[in-house]
């Protein structure tokens, strides 16, 4: 007779063959069995949240910095909501996450009993796909199919709720046979004459740029060696999503800067002005195109992208390609190399002239600000932060708000995946876990989480996680004591009104810090910062920084609403002339 | 509308209203039906019909027919969202106008009143298929099989022989000819 194997016995058997290292979850009266299972299996490691929101995030980062996808654990009812943003969050970035819950037992399902909702009704609209096991003989074939969907395609969390009942009964476990393609979903279906197609414009184009997302990322670091490889082969110019930053490198000649909303001035000029836009990996979201009918009116739009729905979702391009970035740029790369050898060469000319253009719009020099020598300008904190951890393949994580534009703009990274922000969702209290997740998965590098001190306070609570398990994140926190980007807008577009941005009572964070047995650092003035963020780097355990920084600080530049695209606010000095007029209030 | 100046969300030049009837496959499993009326109900989407039953019961397949509004563009986003989905096996869109289609619909007429006016109703329904379900000396029951927009004349134009009772369906669609959707 075949051995069998009980329901959690099969869930930790499908996680081992799926060669899973780790995961994050926190247990419940749902989930009892598969946490009783735990100690059979040595090879998973069980990190233990302190809120399955912060599991959650902690799998996005850890799957975000090492290609993997994230498993997370929780218990039915509040435990699988608590998960609910952080999947929704996943969803919006297209990140792999595995989300296994509990649920109460088959015969109690729709009778209101304890800790009980409508898990895969809630989690529908928020994740690629979920299920709900209700035969033990489905619970391998599942749980297979879930990393499949999980991680093939545009990547993106899953779901699979499983009610206590099965997580007794036993059945054979059958094991994983890998499957090519997906209910018939393959995910290439370009073919030679995009190419050829895509080339014919590249020869042909006067002011052509490439536009990057997250695709390049989730496409895995091969695709960033071509990207580079394509762009210094075009000699094109080539700008970046937030999601994108690091697919090429941040400090390279080439490389406009991030674009978007408070993205440079040179990178969103050029945007409007090309007249060829490859798009490879993003999907035209509202904060980089802006007012759909003014976004690069002149040029010819081409995207890459694997998933066919984001083609034409909100900006109609000449040419689609869908297929993995990777494959796509290669076969680029090939076509050109076998019939233009000297494409750079016989190019240079040809856009010599767009390149002057661009020039004059970096002069401006938009990133700048005003330095202080009384208090830290946050620009000059990311700055420092930058210099001081560059050579150390440092991976950055941030909340959302003006801090992770600040990083955004003034870290520049060369290496993908070593950048981990929501950007999609925005969800304030994202870095801390997300800096726990990466520094399960990179134990040995440095990790720290760009903060602000409204964000951090959302999840601060998995310090504790961290100091469990000697996990050295770095928390830097650039305190304003305002929520800094509501501030921002409150200040620009609703008559400085400051209504509920400011947090009086703030806790004393570096108190904080030893009251969670970490180390708490306090820099006051931009004199000690640089000794301060040694010290931080130094300290061999989790860190709570306390940045105090100007609290009057905007971040520009700025696309303000009612202005065109291609007229940014550049800086406090510019603000006056740029007036928002009523209408564009209520339309940011 | 005075033109906007923000530069963002504001709402785009509005399309061609066309209306589609899209044809979806699916698995025949609990919760299908919600993530395809959910896809469209999440983004916005209109429905104005829905037909559903399983047609192949040893692959348990079910065949989904859905009317519905919408720009070019939001109808070629519901069916690129719609191939996304995991229980989905195809997808078939086709416009209302399509003549290599043939749409239907069925509708439930129940009459109250003297023979008379019941003999009325029966003769007004007959260019519809009408049957017969039910008779009785004060009510009678016709089903009839037509387009949308007949059943929607004939609901009005009844009301004077005593319709009290109206029951209909969904469209179902089929192509014309040997030729099957793949």
């Amino acid at each position: 007779m075949p051995k069998l194997s009980t329901g959690a016995e099969i869930v930790f058997k499908c996680l081992e063959d799926q060669k899973v290292e780790y995961i994050f979850g926190y247990p419940g009266g749902a989930v009892l069995p598969i946490y009783d299972e735990l100690k059979n299996h040595s090879s998973l490691k069980h990190i233990l949240v302190r809120h399955e929101q912060g599991a959650g995030h902690a799998a996005e980062g850890y799957a975000r910095s090492s290609g993997k996808p994230g498993v997370v654990l929780v218990t039915s009812g509040p435990g699988a909501t608590n998960v609910v943003t952080a999947l929704t969050d996943a969803y919006m970035d297209s990140i792999p996450l595995v989300c296994i819950s509990g649920q109460v037992p088959t015969h109690l399902i729709g009778t209101d009993a304890f800790q009980e909702c409508d898990t895969t009704g809630i989690t529908r609209p928020c994740t690629k796909h979920n299920w709900l096991v209700k035969d033990i003989k489905d619970l391998s074939k599942i749980i297979h199919k879930a990393f499949e969907v999980a991680t093939t395609g545009r990547p993106g969390p899953v779901l699979v709720d499983i009610p206590k009942d099965i997580q007794f009964q036993k059945t054979t476990y059958s094991k994983y046979i890998k499957k090519k393609k997906l209910n018939g979903k393959k995910s290439n279906s370009f073919n030679k004459s995009d190419i050829d197609e895509l080339i014919k414009l590249m020869s042909n184009a006067n002011k052509p740029i490439f536009y990057t997302g997250g695709g390049v990322i989730n496409s895995g670091p091969k695709a960033s060696d071509l990207l580079r490889e394509l762009v210094y082969l075009t000699g094109f110019p080539i700008t970046s999503t937030l999601q994108g930053l690091g697919s090429f490198p941040g400090d390279d000649a080439q490389f406009l800067g991030m674009l978007g909303m408070h993205g440079t001035y040179e990178a969103n000029n050029a945007m409007h002005d090309c007249d060829l836009m490859i798009n490879i990996g993003a999907r035209f979201d509202d904060r980089i195109t802006g007012k759909i009918d003014e976004f690069s009116p002149k040029s010819k739009k081409v995207h890459i992208d694997i998933d066919p729905s984001s083609i034409n979702k909100n900006v109609k391009v000449e040419l689609p390609i869908v297929g993995d970035v990777q494959d796509v740029i290669s076969s680029i790369i090939k076509k050109i190399k076998k019939t233009k050898p000297n494409f750079a060469k016989s190019n240079r000319q040809k856009i010599s002239k767009w390149w002057e253009k661009i020039q004059k719009w970096r002069q401006k020099k938009s990133l700048n600000y005003i330095n202080s020598t009384e208090t830290i300008k946050p620009q000059y904190a990311v700055q420092r932060l930058y210099e001081l951890t560059k050579n150390k393949d440092t991976y950055i994580t941030t909340e959302v708000g003006q801090h992770q534009m600040w990083a955004a703009q003034h870290y520049k990274f060369d290496k993908p995946n070593r950048w981990m922000t929501s950007g999609g969702l925005g969800t304030m209290g994202y870095g801390l876990p997300a800096a726990v997740g990466v520094q399960v998965a990179h134990p040995n590098k440095l990790v720290i989480d760009i903060a602000g001190e409204a964000s951090v306070l959302m999840t601060m609570q998995e310090m504790s996680t961290a100091v469990q398990y000697s996990l050295p994140i770095k928390i830097f926190i650039l305190n304003n004591e305002y929520m800094g980007m509501v501030r921002q807008w409150q200040e620009l577009l609703h008559d400085k009104n400051y209504s509920e941005s400011y947090t009086a009572a703030l806790p004393d964070f570096v108190k904080l810090a030893e009251a969670y047995g970490c180390v708490g650092i306090r820099a006051t003035t931009p004199e000690e910062l640089d000794d301060k963020i040694i010290e931080m780097v130094n300290t061999d355990r989790p860190v709570i920084f306390d940045c105090l920084v100007d609290k009057q600080e905007n971040c520009f530049p700025m696309i303000p609403s009612g202005k065109p695209h291609n007229q940014m606010l550049l800086g406090p000095k510019d603000q006056k002339e740029n007036k928002i007029t009523r209408k564009g209030k209520i339309l940011v | 509308m005075a033109k906007s100046k923000s530069a963002y969300s504001v709402p785009g030049k509005k399309g061609k209203l066309d209306t589609h009837i899209i044809v979806v496959w699916v698995d025949n499993e609990s919760g299908v039906l919600a993530r395809v009326v959910g896809l469209f109900s999440g983004r916005g989407y209109n429905i104005e019909s829905l037909a559903v039953a399983e047609v192949d019961s040893k692959l348990s397949i079910s065949r989904i027919t859905i009317v519905t509004t919408g720009t070019p563009q939001v109808i070629e986003q519901i069916k690129l969202q719609l191939k996304k989905l995991v229980p989905v096996h195809k997808v078939a869109d086709f416009k209302r106008e399509d003549k290599k289609v043939i749409f239907k619909e069925m509708a439930l007429f129940k009459f109250v009143g003297n023979n008379n006016r019941r003999q009325k109703a029966l003769n007004a329904c007959k260019k519809y298929d009408a049957v017969i379900l039910d008779n009785t000396n004060k009510s009678c029951v016709i089903q009839i099989t037509a387009l949308r927009r007949e059943i929607d004349k004939m609901s009005i134009n009844l009301k004077k022989f005593g319709l009290i009772s109206i029951s209909r369906t969904g469209a179902v669609a089929m192509t014309r000819g040997s030729e099957v959707f793949k």
